[in-house]
């Protein structure tokens, strides 16, 4: 089969079948794209995992990206990449139709009202998650809560807010990367002594 | 025409700034909500639990919603509203796409730079509390009626009870049973909903 539809065709599987995206998805892709097409191996799907998190946007979208690039170049990753995007966009796009006609249903909004709860309760545990794995010292602690407080009381918004957190943690790598440089420096200059 | 080449940036800018992960789109919506009017809070919140309990990336998926959402409102039909829900997702991906393409360019050099790994890992410690920020205002209203409490004066009145107890033992259970997947608490939620007539 033609590269590019083979691209298409198995991230439109991966992405018809996996419920939650990101991570969720590692299992299937290890078996879809490793196991059964060799096209990278499994360290390259987890190191392309670690660099979707370096860039912006959709985790899964950017490792799907990728590895069409890996294959086939530029068009290659436009191919994996609307691949595993279909099935999002034909699936959702039915259902808010169905929706939109049952929208003004008294039991409908009512159900929508207790998903709600759910949703702040599943977003609120995947954010204490987040900031398991992601705020580890005083300084992303302060990110985090100057994220929080200018997002949710100044109602700023978030492009400045991400300019800004990048801005900050580049100057403070900056700092604390020349003090190591100039210590080690001093440090065998001592030793040269 | 505007509404949608104002779909298309508004869903660029989200696709180059929001990162880690798709949840990480939220603040984002949350402003175009506010800024374009195209859908409320309560629609928003309706978008994260479809697109946790259907197939493909949240972001993707909630991204599609918003576009179907946006445009069939601006024109009051279902059929305008596919244009919307396939401009949505596609504007999404193109500033991904681009940077990917750009570091695969230079892979090694990428993989390594600590510059970039130090600035991305602030980020990522920002976007909980970027979502947090964003959902607030939705918690707030739902465990909170600042409308019973206009018209009553009396503020315990206006406490959702139900909902404060309900989002507790969701969140109780969601920690406790990590196998279960979400769409069975979102089903949970819905029966809330409709037993308490909420």
């Amino acid at each position: 089969m033609n590269i590019l539809a083979d691209l298409f065709l198995t991230y439109f599987r991966v992405g018809a079948v996996t419920f939650g995206g990101g991570y969720a998805m590692i299992p299937i892709l290890e078996r879809e794209v490793v196991k059964k097409k060799n096209w990278v191996s499994e360290e390259e799907l987890l190191d392309y995992y670690a660099i979707s998190q370096c860039t912006p946007g959709v985790i899964a979208v950017n490792a799907a990206t990728f590895v069409g690039y890996k294959m086939a170049g530029v068009l290659g990753s436009v191919f994996a990449t609307l691949g595993v995007i279909s099935p999002s966009i034909i699936i959702i796009t039915i259902i808010a139709n169905m929706l939109s006609v049952f929208s003004d249903n008294r039991y409908v909004t009512s159900a929508f009202k207790g998903i709600s709860i759910a949703v702040c309760a599943l977003v609120f545990t995947t954010v204490v998650g987040m900031i398991k794995k992601n705020v580890k010292n005083i300084f992303s602690v302060i990110l985090a809560v100057f994220a929080f407080v200018a997002i949710g009381i100044l109602n700023l918004s978030p492009i400045i807010v991400v300019i800004a957190v990048l801005a900050a943690s580049l100057i403070r790598f900056r700092i604390i990367d020349g003090k190591m440089k100039k210590s080690s420096k001093e440090a065998t200059e001592d030793s040269e002594k | 025409m505007k509404t949608f080449l104002l779909l298309m940036l508004e869903f660029f800018k989200t696709g180059a700034f929001a990162i880690g992960g798709g949840l990480a789109t939220i603040p984002f919506l949350k402003e175009i909500s506010e800024n374009r009017g195209w859908f409320t809070l309560q629609e928003l919140t309706d978008f994260i639990a479809i697109s946790e309990s259907t197939p493909g990336p949240i972001g993707i998926n909630m991204a599609t919603y918003a576009g179907f959402k946006a445009i069939s409102g601006e024109f009051d039909s279902g059929l305008w509203g596919i244009l919307g829900a396939v401009i949505a997702p596609l504007s999404l991906v193109v500033p991904s796409v681009t940077a990917v393409l750009f570091v695969a360019k230079f892979y090694e050099k990428f993989k390594t730079n600590k510059y970039i790994s130090a600035s991305f890992a602030g980020v990522r410690a920002s976007t909980a509390g970027l979502i947090c920020g964003a959902m607030g205002s939705v918690f707030l209203a739902m465990i909170w009626n600042a409308e019973v409490w206009k018209a009553t004066g009396d503020f315990l009145k206006a406490v959702n009870g139900v909902e404060i107890i309900s989002f507790a033992l969701l969140t109780f259970c969601i920690f406790k049973f990590k196998k279960i997947h979400p769409v069975a608490f979102i089903g949970v939620g819905a029966v809330i909903g409709l037993v308490f007539g909420l």
